[in-house]
């Protein structure tokens, strides 16, 4: 009998695997395309030995061994090449000859990512695919007691407002004797959350930011997007589609320096200018990306030396307190383009949250609040902090609005919630349901991958490799290899699709409500949810 | 969906002139309850003009807790109308002790102070008297203003009307705001009743508010004493009507700017789209989404009446030179102005408001789109 090899703590079987490969002899043709595609090499399309026992009929003739060999696809078990579930081998593969399946209990391999004392590191989601806002329903329908509005025929205007907005009476006065009124920016409700030229391949930046200005521009639908850190091309900073994007500056800084310098050719302001203290998907935990993907252009809009790590710390180095991070960046900002474009923070959510949104009250140049909750995506992150880390988005978002209205500010200060809106595809509920729970507008990220760019990432680890540049998709790599599968006409294309279903899903909602022309913010007793505590945790009716 | 009949003339008239208009509009309310605001008072309390006058409903314990409560104070009563029923009420109708209107003199160290501060310590009378009287119930106060008197109770208008001998009371007004009541929430409070009234101000209005919640928690925080109560989610129009008057000194056309604000693109082509974007986003939690028609009366006797933004309710202006009616339907104006050019009478649309001035000479209309001025 040949020896079973060395049996070590970390070696694993195909079971002990998240996903399993099944692949058939008989439909393979050998061609190699999965080995090729796949992101992990975990397929070995190998010669492999084969014995068969010849064993004669007669009673003379000895039994002999007959050694052969055979091509074929074997999953490989080692810990870096562990199967990432992406299905990208099942997509390519001509003849359906290979098949991903996840295995029928937890894997082990989970307890062994941690080699050389580091712990699992990676991108997506937090891999938890429960959603307390799938849970909401909108039960305030006007039946009979009044004529209800039609989604298909009437008037909508549905707009959300970003910035400073002056109390009535302040305003009323200033408008007589004079003063200075904030800038405030009508905008689509729905806006792209940020996603930085880095962490993204040029190509899905491209084809966002298409998307959008076609939406601007052609379609009349004033969406936004934020650049998430890591600066701006220098093109789209000079052209007029840059009012159409939040410039995001985080703790790096990265690509400030160019944009800085840009200052005076720029002709269009941007819409806003997002100050990033904290993502809910690692909150208390900076950007970083991975120096796999950061090649020449990266490099050079971020204003940093090629194939390193740019971490971005967890916070503002030179600030060291609330107010000086929040009051001097904010002001800083300001003066950048002299008062005319709004400056908001965004943090993650967390029972902090409220101690920030006081400060921003009081805090005359603060053009809203952006909160992102636990369930937001990121690039790359420690897993524990995507798993265990963050505050749930619906309760955060209501403590804060409801401060608010208890200091009369609910219309002054916007709040903007993200963070698993749409997880699981109910885009258009989830966001009315934070609408209506007090934000004033809603980010996206994941979902935009997904729906925009076919993001095989999902709630139950599949994929989540965003980190190391060797997205299968092409999302979030910077190797044109990859990157190139993805057509930027493709995902503005897509984009366009999304935000237009988006617009009418989100009639479908609202008329039924009775409301058509401003937007259901704070609106609660339009909701109900049939788990008791959450019901008076978000003070919404309970309803079985 | 309640019934509205609202009436401007130059001669003063009985309450039972509105309450039979309403009964011609019988298939739009239930009889399930009504709702009187008379002002511009005419008879013997033209002499109390400058008097503020208390009406509410009182149990006899409750008057006592109110004369006791308005004598500490330094009230002096000057008049009143005191009913106490001796029948039985018709059906609907609860038996009550005493319907009182009354005239005061206000206290004498009021007298050096300026009419807006009166006007605050008038208010904040009456909601001293509300949270009194809704403990026991023994007190329900609708206004406490000058040349104003409300009455509101449940049951069919016209039985209330003789059950209480309304017309020979001596009351008589040139201006009549009445609801005719659809029960659609089944325990009735008279707080809920239409018309509302604050400083006043009052409107009624029908239709549901379906943004009722955002609005209210926008006045509730605007920590003005008045902006409370709000057992209608319609009492929350005549709060936004005062909040624009009073509060940012906004005259009657900025009202349906405030309400329901042009769109965005209709905005660009206004020639006070400046102030006009300022306004609708800083009163942004005031838009209503309808669907609601609104009849009010400013403190200078001005009656209007405006749409939601898309005109789903019912209502008509029509009427001649010294009387004007504003009405749910037709039917309305032609019990009351049946000598009117009917070609005149006007449906005001989603654009506009439309106003009978105290003098009473014709029906001013705006239409949003035009050219606004603001005062000073
Ligand atoms: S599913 Fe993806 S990671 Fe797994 S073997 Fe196929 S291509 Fe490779
Ligand atoms: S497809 Fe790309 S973006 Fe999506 S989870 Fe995989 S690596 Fe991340």
């Amino acid at each position: 009998m040949e020896s079973v090899g060395s049996i070590n703590p970390s070696k694993l079987s195909p079971k002990d695997l998240l996903w399993r490969i099944l692949w058939d002899k008989e439909k393979c043709r050998l061609c190699g395309r999965c080995t090729a595609v796949c992101p992990v090499q975990a397929l070995d399309l190998g010669v492999q030995r084969k014995r068969v026992v010849n064993i004669a009929l007669g009673i003379t003739e000895t039994p002999s061994n007959v050694y052969g060999i055979f091509h074929g696809i074997r999953q490989k078990t080692d810990l870096s090449h562990l199967c990432v579930g992406c299905g990208m081998c099942e997509l390519v593969c001509p003849n359906r000859a290979i098949l991903v399946v996840r295995n029928e209990e937890m894997d082990k391999a989970r307890f062994h990512i941690n080699e050389g004392g580091n712990p699992r590191r990676r991108g997506g989601r937090r891999n938890n695919p429960a959603s307390l806002l799938d849970a909401i329903k909108f039960t305030r329908i006007s039946m009979l007691t009044d004529p209800a509005l039609d989604a298909g025929r009437h008037e909508f205007e549905v707009r959300t407002l970003l910035g400073r907005l002056i109390p009535a009476e302040d305003m009323m006065k200033i408008t007589r004797e004079g003063g200075y009124l904030p800038p405030v920016r009508e905008i689509y409700p729905l806006m792209i959350g940020s996603m930085s030229l880095g962490a993204l391949s040029p190509n899905m930046w491209e084809g966002l930011q298409m998307g959008v200005a076609y939406l601007n521009e052609e379609m009349k639908m004033p969406v936004v997007i934020c650049s998430g850190e890591g600066g701006c091309p220098p093109k789209l900073l000079r052209s007029r589609f840059l009012r159409y994007l939040i410039l995001q500056i985080a703790s790096g800084y990265f690509g400030w320096d160019e944009i800085l310098r840009a200052l005076p050719e720029i002709k269009e302001d941007p819409c806003a200018i997002e100050i990033k203290y904290g993502q809910g998907a690692k909150p208390g935990d900076g950007g970083l990306l991975m120096w796999h993907k950061v090649n020449q252009m990266i490099a050079a809009i971020r204003g940093v030396p090629m194939g390193i790590s740019l971490p971005s710390p967890p916070t503002h180095q030179t600030k060291y307190s609330i107010e000086e991070a929040v009051a001097k960046m904010i002001q800083s900002m300001s003066m950048a383009w002299d008062f005319r474009v709004p400056v908001y923070p965004k943090i993650s959510g967390s029972t902090t949250t409220l101690a920030v949104l006081n400060n921003l009250v009081r805090n005359p140049y603060a053009g809203g609040l952006a909160i992102d909750g636990e369930d937001g995506g990121t690039g790359a992150a420690y897993n524990v902090s995507m798993d265990s880390m963050g505050h749930p988005i619906a309760s955060n978002i209501r403590d804060a609005y409801l401060n608010l209205v208890k200091m009369g500010k609910q219309n002054e200060l916007p709040l903007f919630a993200g963070g698993g809106v749409g997880k699981n595809g109910n885009l258009a509920a989830n966001a009315l349901a934070l609408i209506m729970l007090g934000a004033s507008g809603i980010q996206i990220g994941k979902y935009i991958m997904q729906a925009a760019a076919g993001c095989v990432g999902s709630e139950t680890d599949r994929c989540n490799v965003c980190n190391l540049g060797i997205c299968p998709k092409g999302i979030t790599s910077q190797d044109p290899r990859l990157y190139r599968r993805l057509n930027p006409d493709d995902v503005a294309q897509r984009v366009v699709d999304i935000f237009l279903s988006f617009d009418q899903e989100l009639k479908k909602i609202i008329a039924p409500l009775g409301r058509s022309t401003s937007l259901p913010i704070g609106m609660s007793d339009a909701l109900g949810i049939s788990d008791e505590a959450a019901a008076r945790r978000l003070s919404i009716s309970y309803v079985v | 969906m309640c019934r509205l009949f609202a009436v401007t003339s130059s001669e003063p008239l009985v309450p039972s002139t509105a309450l039979k208009a309403l009964d011609v509009m019988r298939e739009g309310h239930d009889g399930s309850g009504v709702g009187l605001f008379l002002t511009d008072l005419g008879g013997r309390w033209e002499d109390y003009k400058n008097l503020p006058t208390l009406s509410g409903i009182f149990s006899d314990d409750g008057l006592r807790e109110l004369d006791e409560l308005m004598i500490s104070k330094g009230f002096r009563c000057e008049d009143e109308v005191l009913i106490r029923p001796t029948f039985e009420p018709p059906v609907g109708t609860p038996k009550r002790d005493n319907y009182l209107i009354r005239a005061y003199n206000i206290p004498t160290e009021w007298e050096d102070l300026s009419q807006k501060n009166i006007g605050f310590r008038l208010l904040e009378t009456r909601m001293k008297l509300r949270q009194q009287g809704l403990a026991n119930e023994a007190m329900t106060v609708f206004s406490f203003w000058y040349d104003v008197m409300m009455l509101k109770e449940t049951g069919d208008p016209l039985a209330i009307n003789d059950y209480l001998s309304l017309d020979s009371q001596g009351i008589s007004s040139r201006i009549i705001m009445a609801q005719g009541r659809q029960n659609t929430n089944y325990a009735i409070n008279l707080y809920a009743c239409h018309p509302f009234f604050i400083q006043g101000f009052s409107t009624m209005t029908n239709g549901e508010n379906t943004a009722f919640v955002p609005i209210r928690e926008y006045l509730m925080s605007r920590n003005f004493l008045g902006y409370t109560g709000y057992q209608s989610d319609s009492e929350v129009f005549t709060h936004i009507l005062h909040y624009a008057q009073n509060q940012l000194c906004l005259g009657l056309p900025f009202y349906k700017h405030i309400i329901t604000p042009l769109m965005d693109n209709e905005l660009e082509s206004h020639p006070n789209r400046e102030i006009l974007k300022l306004i609708k986003h800083s009163c942004r939690p005031l838009v209503i989404d309808g669907p609601n028609c609104i009849i009010g009366c400013l403190p200078d006797k001005t009656m209007f009446m405006v749409q939601d933004s898309k005109k789903l309710r019912p209502g008509v202006v029509g009427g001649r030179v010294g009387k004007f009616v504003f009405s749910s339907e037709e039917c309305g104006l032609d019990v009351v102005v049946p000598e009117r050019n009917k070609h005149l009478d006007f449906q005001p649309m989603k654009y506009d408001t439309v106003c009978v001035s105290a003098q009473r000479e014709k029906v001013e209309k705006w239409s949003q789109w035009e050219a606004l001025t603001l005062q000073n």
